[in-house]
């Protein structure tokens, strides 16, 4: 009886996965402009918390650090933008946030719990309170221009590294490499002892999220055509993604997606029905959440699942 | 030359009383409750906000409205403790499981506290002049609110370590910081004594608000850089150190006056990078367990 369903399974969830992917690959076709744009903030959201919780989720390091990769492939951007092309502009952002991971993760990786929480969140404004100081006083301009592309580049290129970025973590995950980085997060010490090297995997890790959040800044600096260090590293990306992973659930790859995707649509929704509101409103979804979905929307779904698959069986 | 060093230490000391204030009511609620308020600066917005109505609307001066104000936010933060975090402490498995989810507990708290505070006062910046003439010390001169200022944060802060060492209340928070399943054996009432704290924590906050509202401009998004600033000084002193919180507070308000008078706009980079390097040389801080 179990058998026929399992294969059926096999097939229809691929074949939903590759149907989402064809309407997602050609929506700008057939959907409105609004459409689009909002769909590419999703994008964006689900590679900053996607690749956040390649990192964070595994190893149990709540990093708050986004928002300072994020605002480097921004500047990245607003820096060269006029200079290389599009493609390689990206690819440089991404690489100068893995640099700066790699920086503050070999500086940082040692240290545990709160204290990385607060040194990941001191980065932040660190970075954003000395490139203002900086344009300031020394640049003596406050902003910059980006070169714009057309919505639809931006969103092709957003869907790009949104693919490569569920791929790679993907990849981790169902790897001795994804194993590795479980057994940090469960006893670090152990995990050293049978041979793991802690702090070489942390470090990468580490890079690699930021990779995916810098590249995604580079691309995101486009649609904003101006930029400020205010807006580049802004703390509030530090926070999303991490309440975006929790809202979904970390346990599975999915519950980020999911998380990032319903949140990122829900300020939509609240900030065009209720603009004065909808910060009022955001805050208090997200201590409900904090409060009643421990396990994430994932970990609810599973739970109410299996109250049901087991209500069926004694059925039978 | 001797009056422009005068000047500086004086202007760090005054500064650095409001920092020691903010600080130990952050120590207090994380040393104790553990709770990492990152929305601490928004008490310490409300109190502002409060002290500031009071003053324009029924022209109650803000050494007196001290009297509404500090109940007030004292309440806002006990009942937020028996109703949010005491839940989450019940349902996380472990204490750094808590300190996770009350954090960003807190930072939902803060997106709420800081639109309630917009839509009720407006985003625009405030202000008001009180007690503001200048008062001379050794050819240096300063804003006589300024002096109130210090004044009060030393008695509150004295006030308030007294309570700590001396009283029975506080000697049960005590007991409640060193081991909280032990002071519950011992009869402690746990619940209620994280409460207190989180509550003396956001009043704490809320002082420092009123205090900062009597020298500076406030407005409803003040709060995070407050918050900030009361971590890094908590980090300074050390984690869970009342005391190392005081001369913590003094010591960056005295480094963000030097730097201030060296490159003004570069204080707050100096205080990141002050807490970046201690992170990684001497995370206990000064007075650290």
């Amino acid at each position: 009886m179990n058998l026929p369903k399992a294969i059926s399974t096999k097939r229809i969830v691929p074949g939903l996965l590759v149907l989402l992917l064809l309407l997602l690959a050609f929506s700008p076709l057939y959907a409105t402009r609004y459409a689009v744009i909002l769909l590419t903030s999703i994008f964006m959201f689900i590679v900053l918390t996607v690749s956040w919780t390649v990192f964070s989720g595994p190893t149990g390091y709540v990093s708050l650090a986004p928002a300072a990769f994020f605002g480097a492939g921004v500047y990245t951007s607003a820096l060269l933008g006029f200079v290389l092309p599009l493609p390689a502009v990206i690819l440089i952002g991404g690489l100068a946030s893995s640099c700066l991971a790699l920086v503050v993760g070999a500086l940082t990786l040692r240290l545990r719990g709160i204290y990385f929480v607060m040194f990941t969140f001191g980065l932040v404004e660190f970075l954003l309170h000395f490139v203002l100081w900086w344009e300031v006083n020394i640049t003596g301009t406050t902003g910059r221009v980006v070169p714009t592309v057309g919505n639809t580049v931006v969103y092709y290129l957003m869907l790009t590294v949104l693919l490569i970025v569920i791929l790679a973590a993907y990849l981790i995950k169902h790897s001795r490499y994804g194993l590795a980085l479980q057994s940090i997060g469960e006893c670090e010490e152990a995990a050293a002892h049978t041979g793991v090297h802690v702090t070489a995997l942390k470090i990468t890790t580490f890079a690699l999220s930021a990779f995916f959040m810098g590249a995604a800044g580079a691309i995101m600096a486009t649609r904003w055509t101006y930029i400020d260090p205010r807006i580049a590293f802004n703390p509030v990306l530090s926070f999303l993604p991490v309440l975006m992973a929790i809202f979904g659930g970390t346990g599975q790859l999915y519950g980020p997606v999911i998380g990032a995707a319903i949140f990122t649509y829900l300020e939509e929704f609240l900030i065009t029905r209720f603009p004065y509101y909808y910060m009022l409103i955001f805050g208090i979804i997200m201590v409900f959440a904090i409060m009643y979905l421990p396990e994430g929307l994932v970990g609810v779904t599973q739970k109410l699942w299996k109250r049901i698959s087991r209500g069926k069986h004694a059925d039978s | 030359m001797i009056v422009t060093l005068l000047d500086v230490l004086i202007a760090g000391l005054l500064m650095g009383g409001i920092y020691a204030l903010i600080a130990v009511g952050l120590s207090l609620q994380y040393g104790v409750a553990r709770v990492l308020n990152i929305a601490h600066g928004e008490f310490i917005m409300l109190g502002a906000f409060i002290t500031w109505s009071l003053y324009t609307f029924f022209g109650i001066i803000p050494l007196v409205s001290l009297a509404v104000s500090s109940p007030l936010v004292f309440t806002i933060g006990f009942i937020l403790y028996r109703i949010l975090f005491a839940r989450l402490r019940t349902s996380s498995p472990s204490v750094a499981a808590f300190e996770g989810k009350s954090m960003l507990a807190c930072f939902g708290l803060l997106f709420m506290i800081q639109n309630i505070a917009i839509l009720l006062w407006g985003a625009e910046m405030k202000g008001y002049s009180y007690l503001a003439f200048p008062v001379d010390i050794g050819g240096a001169k300063f804003a006589a609110n300024r002096l109130i200022t210090l004044g009060f944060a030393i008695v509150f802060g004295s006030v308030f370590y007294l309570l700590l060492a001396r009283t029975r209340i506080g000697k049960a928070i005590r007991a409640a910081a060193q081991d909280p399943v032990a002071a519950g054996l011992m009869g402690v009432n746990i619940s209620w004594v994280l409460a207190l704290c989180f509550g003396l924590g956001a009043m704490m906050a809320g002082l420092g608000g009123t205090l900062v509202s009597m020298s500076y401009q406030i407005q409803p998004t003040m709060g995070l850089e407050y918050t900030m600033i009361a971590l890094i000084v908590l980090v300074l002193g050390g984690l869970g150190s009342i005391p190392g919180s005081f001369i913590g507070g003094f010591l960056l308000g005295l480094v963000g006056s030097i730097v201030t008078y060296v490159q003004p706009g570069l204080a707050l980079v100096a205080y990141y990078v002050i807490f970046m390097l201690l992170l990684l040389a001497k995370p206990t801080g000064l007075l650290g367990r």
